[in-house]
């Protein structure tokens, strides 16, 4: 699904964020990205959604170079990876529903459609009740799960987050990342990057740590211990 | 044999359910920029209204020219050369030199013209009659009005006609009254460049309103445009509202303009028929045509349209959802 070959990526004026990174993510894999803050997390995954290019070396995904996406092509990248923030980035004029069937609108879904997708996605992440409400009603938990809603309903193949969970208690946090596993195991590929190693550990499941733009670690709990 | 049949179905649904969706997409657009718009009356109002009067002062400028032009229609037939004859010439002389003027073939009527009744008439229609009153002759002279014969078609024949006339000892002065008509029309046809160049200027202001306008738009709603942006928005998807809001400014524009218009036009209307009557004209001012609301809201909605267009192309590249989140 995601091949990332001696990537380095530099940003203009500053150090490297990313060293010679390479990695290889399956499909239907879920994997965490763990590391200090500024250890390059955020930077792989903008990477993956076409947010940024590498400087040098190749970002594969789905056997397409990311490197070669131009303005008319980039959009169409973007539909196939569902992303989620941390600050949830939700449009707080509109409501939670509206917020929801905005991907729909940019893939142009038909209105007929549109209705009951939001709905499942909206039930998928148990705020079907609140789909009249606004963001701001909302506690940062339930807007979490809205972005999470937004970032599935056009059913990409890949889910990006970046750390989902930062804002959030740790009971609320692993509901969240426990949502992740659910998408996960029904076929969706899910790339999560968080720095709260104990969550991370507790998940049991795949995790890369970078340090200073550097992979120094590909943990695999089946191949190791706990 | 039936794979590729099963695989050309569903794609030939696809682009029908495409289309429905882009369809439904800039209905969507077109419905919602016009919620906005209602959402802020007075905002709107205003750009609204500033775009009507750069829209109204040249359409008024042209609604006048037209109804001028149809004065100098009118006129057309203006066809007669007056001879304004020697101070002193008698009744008789007069009578005599039109009796000669008539046998030429190349004059078709004469008319002659009294002093007194000329006099007469003009102080009964000019008010000056007091002045008049005070005058111890007759300043006026004898007139002849002469019609050229269907001899002196085309200009050039009317002119020789004209100065042959204008050297007869019994002539003072002789002047072609179609000669007036002529300055008269190309004094309509500075008037129409004017008002041509006008539009053009006025159409760059508001291209330049409603760019302003949508650039300010554009910026209020940055975190909308970077979402979008984010779930993979193309750059047409993020144009679209701002274009129907351009194009609903125009719109309005043009149709405060046509109120604005016909107010104009109303409120000049009596004056210059009072002013007409004075001339013993039935001028009056004509008012918009069939045409001229069609121009005023179509050319506002499709200016507002390229104005936001200009306007959102400069700055929704600038609009990088990458950058912020840095």
């Amino acid at each position: 699904m995601i091949r990332f070959d001696t990537v380095t990526m530099r940003y203009a004026g500053s150090r490297e964020a990313l060293r010679e990174l390479s990695f290889e993510m399956a499909a239907g894999e879920m994997v965490f990205l763990t590391g200090h803050s500024g250890a390059g997390k955020s930077t792989l995954l903008k990477l993956v959604a076409g947010l940024e290019k590498a400087t040098r070396g190749t970002v594969l995904f789905d056997g397409a170079n990311l490197g070669r996406l131009n303005r008319r092509t980039l959009p169409f990248h973007r539909r196939q990876v569902g992303m989620i923030f941390q600050d949830h980035r939700l449009l707080h004029d509109r409501s939670i529903f509206d917020n929801v069937a905005l991907p729909l609108l940019i893939a142009g879904v038909r209105r007929q459609h549109l209705r009951k997708r939001v709905r499942g996605a909206l039930d998928r992440v148990g705020l079907l009740p609140r789909e009249r409400a606004f963001p701001l009603d909302l506690s940062g938990g339930e807007q979490q799960r809205v972005g999470i809603a937004r970032a599935v309903v056009n059913k990409p193949p890949m889910l990006l987050a970046d750390e989902p969970t930062g804002n959030l208690d740790p009971d609320l946090s692993f509901e969240i990342m426990q949502l992740f596993a659910d998408l996960n195991s029904s076929g969706l590929t899910v790339l999560v990057a968080s720095h709260d190693l104990h969550l991370v550990r507790h998940m049991k499941k795949r995790a890369l740590v970078l340090e200073q733009g550097r992979l120094i670690d590909d943990f695999r709990p089946s191949a190791g211990a706990v | 044999m039936a794979a590729p049949a099963a695989s050309a179905r569903p794609s030939k649904s696809g682009i029908a359910s495409r289309l429905v969706a882009w369809w439904e997409s800039h209905l969507f657009a077109l419905v919602s920029s016009l919620g906005r718009i209602t959402a802020r009356p007075g905002t709107s109002l205003m750009t609204a209204g500033v775009i009507a009067v750069s829209l109204a002062l040249p359409a008024t400028l042209q609604v006048s020219l037209n109804s001028l032009g149809q004065l100098s229609g009118q006129w057309d037939q203006l066809n007669q050369v007056s001879l304004f004859l020697q101070p002193g010439t008698t009744g008789d002389e007069a009578d005599t030199l039109a009796g000669q003027l008539r046998s030429r073939n190349d004059v078709d009527a004469v008319e002659l013209i009294d002093p007194d009744q000329a006099l007469d008439e003009f102080s009964r229609l000019s008010g000056f009659n007091q002045a008049l009153d005070a005058l111890p002759d007759n300043p006026l002279p004898w007139v002849l009005v002469v019609t050229p014969g269907p001899a002196t078609d085309g200009l050039s024949r009317v002119d020789l006609l004209v100065s042959q006339l204008g050297e007869l000892p019994q002539v003072e002065f002789a002047q072609f009254d179609r000669q007036w008509l002529t300055r008269f029309q190309s004094l309509l046809r500075i008037g129409q460049r004017t008002s041509g160049v006008m539009a053009v200027l006025l159409g760059i202001a508001v291209l330049l309103i409603v760019g302003n306008t949508i650039r300010l738009e554009l910026q209020s709603r940055r975190d909308e445009i970077e979402v979008s942006k984010l779930l993979g928005a193309t750059d047409g998807f993020v144009r679209r509202p701002f274009l129907y809001l351009g194009l609903w400014y125009g719109i309005l524009g043009g149709l405060l303009a046509m109120v604005l218009v016909s107010a104009v036009l109303l409120a000049l209307g009596g004056p210059v028929a009072r002013l007409a009557e004075t001339y013993q004209s039935d001028f009056r001012l004509v008012g918009l045509g069939l045409w001229e609301p069609l121009i005023l809201v179509g050319g506002g909605g499709l200016t507002g349209w390229l104005g936001s267009w200009l306007a959102a192309g400069r700055q929704l590249s600038r609009i990088d959802p990458s950058a912020k989140q840095r």
